[in-house]
């Protein structure tokens, strides 16, 4: 894939892109004019060609679970780096955690965020708002105040803690359906995996790791579907790691409940097994599971049972990741190793196609977090043109010195990947081409 | 010249001829005791001891016989792969006030009996301590020499010496061979 | 070689031969001179991120005996105040040219993360990283057993016996580094603790499990038993409790004289101490002659020697 590139205009210049695989099914060019998808007649003679050929072109993906550190945690990331990293990795769209310092619970805050991406302009970051004030899971926070402000704020979640009250998790699930809000859940019973480090299991006895068991995040699952179910809202459950987690949501879709699930690139890829290097690179909320819990995550995708992959795309700065497993933070980075992950899980494996994968990686986010007037739309004359071009033979070796994230804490490092996004189009601009950023440069 | 250089008779008379050495040079046998070197000054020790007790009324061979592993004091560990360590048992009667004669096979560097002049410093204060050898192959790096030889063997140092015992390997010999470097002992 | 991490790493005849050594070790605890010249030149640095005065002195004593030089290094910094994190102290030693480093932790898998982190080079020895493993507290335990109940024990295991080991395992290193030492050895293992003490996820380690001490008397001619120190605080706090009274617990697992007394005649108790006299063992069983508690503090002296004769003796490049 390269682009002839010979000058440098403005972005919003045309393009046609060439000898890709329009969602992975039939091979036509696809022309962006003023930032929509046009017939390629309409293209003038001047567009820049983009040579896709043996590419994939996807809508832009959109990830509903990315931690962008900003503010508070700029050492570890920042809007700007995080939007490199989503560019990079193929996302038009992020949806950006609420627990950054001060905590995205008020209007000005998210206004930031968003203000803070919309300048950047890599990609739209959503802020989420959260569910309750300062994450301590005691105050609803002002979830109508963020709903209405510029950001448009439509997912709340105090992710990173679980909102554990049955109570605030009731009244929250009930005050969003004013605005046709989510509430999406970090599902952790707090008193089960009080000191937990890793999955509770034979490694765990083996490793001398105080345990987190599965029962931890499936009973807060079913209470939360019941609850969802009872008041007649809209709950998200994030990074589903267990078999009995999937079985749930699979139980609570088919009684209409209206639960969406999520499972993360790296529990789909990886085991509890990875811990006995003491690593804490594979230290992550919540931990890697068993061989059978994969199995059964990549049963759900293929399914429909969990409805998106959400990267949970989080950096820690060096300091907290080159330390004991106990001392260390949760969480990997994972926008940029999606496609490539996701990839070698399931469409490598002939559980997925590409039309799937656009699915869970683009449309079903993007209708969750309400944004899918903007993201997540056909690949089709006048949409918007939010496009990302992948190419599933592009295998390469994970190197965390060469990622865009200003961390490094990616699981993968070492590993090889079967293929990546290789350019990614937000409204018609290239945001990722030809391993750079920005174009006018 | 490389091939067997002593056989069976040759052992057991160079052996026979240092057990009357020992007493001539101490008057008899009252304060010797013999210290063998692991692995094969060992079994040569209990059998001058037992050489001795058949001319000495009196000296209870297995009394005043023990062994004395050197590992442990030895100064080349760290160019060496782990070595085991061996067992020190030192004669019922003590080594404090005694004559102590040294043990070991074959005579080299002097290295082996310099650790063990250490090794016995450690256990106690003997009167004297001599060194009685199977053979003394010469290239002392240093000054150390044998009180009780059985045999001189002129080598090279490419040359390598072994014994070979009964106790150890079912035959009595010493045999030369060529070979790179050599016994450090 | 390289490292002592942990027991499942050891292999019967590494941890037969560090039973000999140990041995003859010992042998030379009762000389005149206990000092051997073995590692002049050596540095060992205890680093101790956890206070355990029982086992630095024990490693530093093992150290001393073979001439090495020993610094001792109290790491600040617990689970709670990182302090000086443990790549910054592992340049630090680094810098000082440790050649072996024995590490007690708080945290486990720290050993594990110096020796294999590219932060320095020395030797690494656990000397017990939080509920993972203690492996030198294991090998003293082995050979203390295989002096008692293994008859010329030189060159052996232990093969055919039955040891109990009775309390905390959900939370011990020692017992996690005994059931694989000891299998690997040739003992029969057998766990003796409330199901709340047991790991999950243990289905896979060979050992028969039983939920309290009358059975497992009962059910086995046990050689040894094995107590460990039950923290009192820890076990019966407020919410978090995992037995409901330290008195319901002295019923139900601990040793005392009427228990020790339907044990075979020949049978040994240890414990890796500190004792909690009158919770998991009764000061009759703790001083009756069966007791080799005492004796494994020295033969934890002769076991340390020989980890780090055998670690640090030899040539560097065979290492």
């Amino acid at each position: 894939m390269s682009a002839t590139v010979q000058n440098t205009q403005p972005t919003h210049r045309p393009f046609v892109i060439t000898g890709a695989s329009v969602y992975g099914e039939e091979v036509r060019d696809v022309a962006v004019v003023d930032g929509l998808i046009v017939p390629v007649a309409e293209a003038p003679a001047d567009a820049i060609r983009v040579d896709g050929t043996g590419c994939v072109l996807l809508p832009g993906l959109v990830d509903l679970h990315t931690h962008l550190r900003e503010p508070g945690r700029e050492d570890a990331e920042t809007i700007e780096t995080g939007s490199r990293a989503a560019a990079k990795g193929g996302y038009t769209g992020v949806h950006a955690m609420a627990n950054t310092n001060p905590v995205s619970d008020t209007a000005g805050v998210v206004e930031q965020v968003w203000s803070r991406g919309r300048e950047i302009g890599l990609v739209d970051v959503f802020p989420v708002g959260a569910v309750t004030v300062g994450l301590k899971g005691e105050h609803l926070s002002e979830m109508g105040a963020m709903a209405n402000s510029k950001a448009r704020v439509r997912g709340f979640s105090d992710d990173g803690v679980c909102v554990y009250d049955p109570v605030i998790m009731r009244r929250a699930l009930e005050y969003v359906k004013t605005f046709d809000g989510v509430i999406i859940q970090h599902a952790q019973d707090l008193r089960l995996t009080e000191g937990s480090q890793m999955h509770e299991g034979p490694v765990s006895a083996d490793l001398g790791l105080a345990g987190w068991p599965a029962v931890a995040e499936e009973s807060i699952i079913a209470r939360d579907a019941l609850l969802a179910g009872h008041v007649g809202s809209r709950v998200h459950i994030q990074h589903l790691t267990t078999k009995g987690g999937v079985n749930i949501v699979r139980w609570a879709k088919s009684l209409g409940y209206d639960i969406t699930a999520e499972a993360t690139p790296h529990h789909l890829n990886l085991s509890h097994e990875e811990a006995r290097s003491y690593d804490p690179r594979f230290k992550v909320n919540p931990p890697l599971r068993t061989d059978e819990d994969i199995e059964a995550l990549r049963e759900g995708l293929a399914d429909g049972t969990i409805d998106i992959v959400g990267t949970d795309h989080a950096p820690h700065a060096s300091e907290d990741k080159d330390c004991e497993w106990a001392a260390a933070s949760f969480g990997m980075i994972g926008l940029e190793t999606a496609v490539g992950a996701v990839q070698a899980a399931m469409v490598d494996t002939g559980r997925m196609t590409w039309r799937d994968v656009a699915r869970v990686m683009s449309e079903a986010p993007a209708r969750i977090g309400r944004v899918e007037h903007l993201h997540g739309r056909p690949i089709a004359d006048g949409e918007p043109a939010n496009l990302t071009l992948i190419d599933p033979k592009a295998a390469y070796v994970v190197e965390a010195s060469t990622m865009a994230s200003r961390s490094r804490n990616t699981p993968f490092q070492g590993r090889e990947l079967p293929g990546q996004a290789v350019a990614t189009f937000l409204r018609g601009v290239p945001t990722y081409l030809d391993a750079r950023f920005d174009q006018t440069l | 010249m490389t091939g067997t250089l002593l056989g069976a008779p040759d052992i057991s008379r160079a052996l026979t001829r240092i057990a009357h050495e020992i007493l001539e040079r101490n008057d008899g046998a009252d304060s010797v005791v013999l210290l063998g070197i692991p692995t094969r000054g060992l079994p040569l020790a209990e059998r001058i001891a037992r050489k001795i007790s058949e001319v000495e009324d009196g000296f209870d061979a297995s009394a005043r016989c023990g062994a004395l592993d050197i590992t442990m004091y030895r100064d080349d560990l760290h160019k060496q792969p782990i070595r085991s360590i061996g067992t020190t048992s030192v004669p019922s009667v003590g080594i404090d006030d005694q004559v102590v004669v040294l043990v070991d096979d074959v005579l080299h560097t002097g290295r082996t009996i310099r650790a063990a002049l250490d090794a016995i410093k450690d256990l106690g204060r003997p009167r004297a301590v001599q060194l009685a050898v199977l053979v003394d192959r010469g290239h002392r790096e240093l000054p150390i020499r044998a009180d009780f030889v059985g045999k001189n063997l002129p080598t090279s140092r490419s040359e390598r010496v072994d014994v070979h015992l009964t106790e150890i390997e079912g035959e009595d010999a010493v045999i030369l061979t060529n070979g790179r470097g050599g016994d450090d002992a | 070689m390289r490292h002592l991490l942990g027991t499942p790493q050891l292999s019967r005849d590494e941890a037969i031969q560090i039973l000999d050594t140990a041995a003859q070790m010992a042998a030379t605890q009762e000389r005149e001179v206990r000092k051997l010249p073995t590692l002049r030149g050596k540095t060992v640095v205890n680093l101790f991120f956890e206070d355990s005065t029982r086992t630095r002195i024990s490693f530093e004593a093992a150290a001393k005996r073979l001439s090495a030089d020993v610094i001792n290094f109290a790491a600040k910094g617990s689970s709670v105040s990182k302090g000086e994190s443990l790549k910054d102290t592992a340049l630090t030693l680094q810098a000082m040219g440790a050649d072996a480093v024995v590490v007690r932790h708080w945290a486990s898998g720290a050993p594990q993360q110096l020796a294999e982190a590219d932060w320095m080079h020395g030797h690494v020895i656990n000397a017990g990283d939080g509920t993972h493993q203690h492996p030198t507290q294991a090998l003293l335990d082995a050979f203390t057993a295989r002096r008692h109940l293994v008859a010329d024990p030189d060159g052996k295991g232990l093969d055919g016996l039955k040891i109990g080991i009775v309390g905390d395992i959900l939370h011990s290193r020692v017992a996690r580094s005994n059931v694989w030492l000891l299998t690997t050895l040739g003992a029969e293992v057998v766990f003796v603790a409330p199901p709340t003490l047991v790991p999950v996820g243990i289905d896979g380690w060979p050992v028969t499990v039983h939920h309290g001490l009358d059975e497992a008397i009962e059910a086995h001619d046990l050689d040894a038993l094995m107590m460990l120190r039950v923290q009192r605080e820890r076990m019966t706090g407020g919410g978090s409790a995992f037995f409901p009274s330290p008195e319901e617990y002295t019923r139900l697992f601990g040793l005392d004289a009427d228990r020790l007394g339907r044990l075979p005649e020949h049978a040994i108790v240890m414990h890796p101490g500190p004792m909690n006299r009158g919770l998991e063992i009764s000061a009759e069983a703790a001083d009756s002659p069966r007791s080799v508690i005492v004796e494994q503090v020295a033969n934890g002296v002769a076991v340390r020697m020989a980890v780090l004769y055998l670690l640090l003796a030899g040539e560097e490049s065979a290492a």
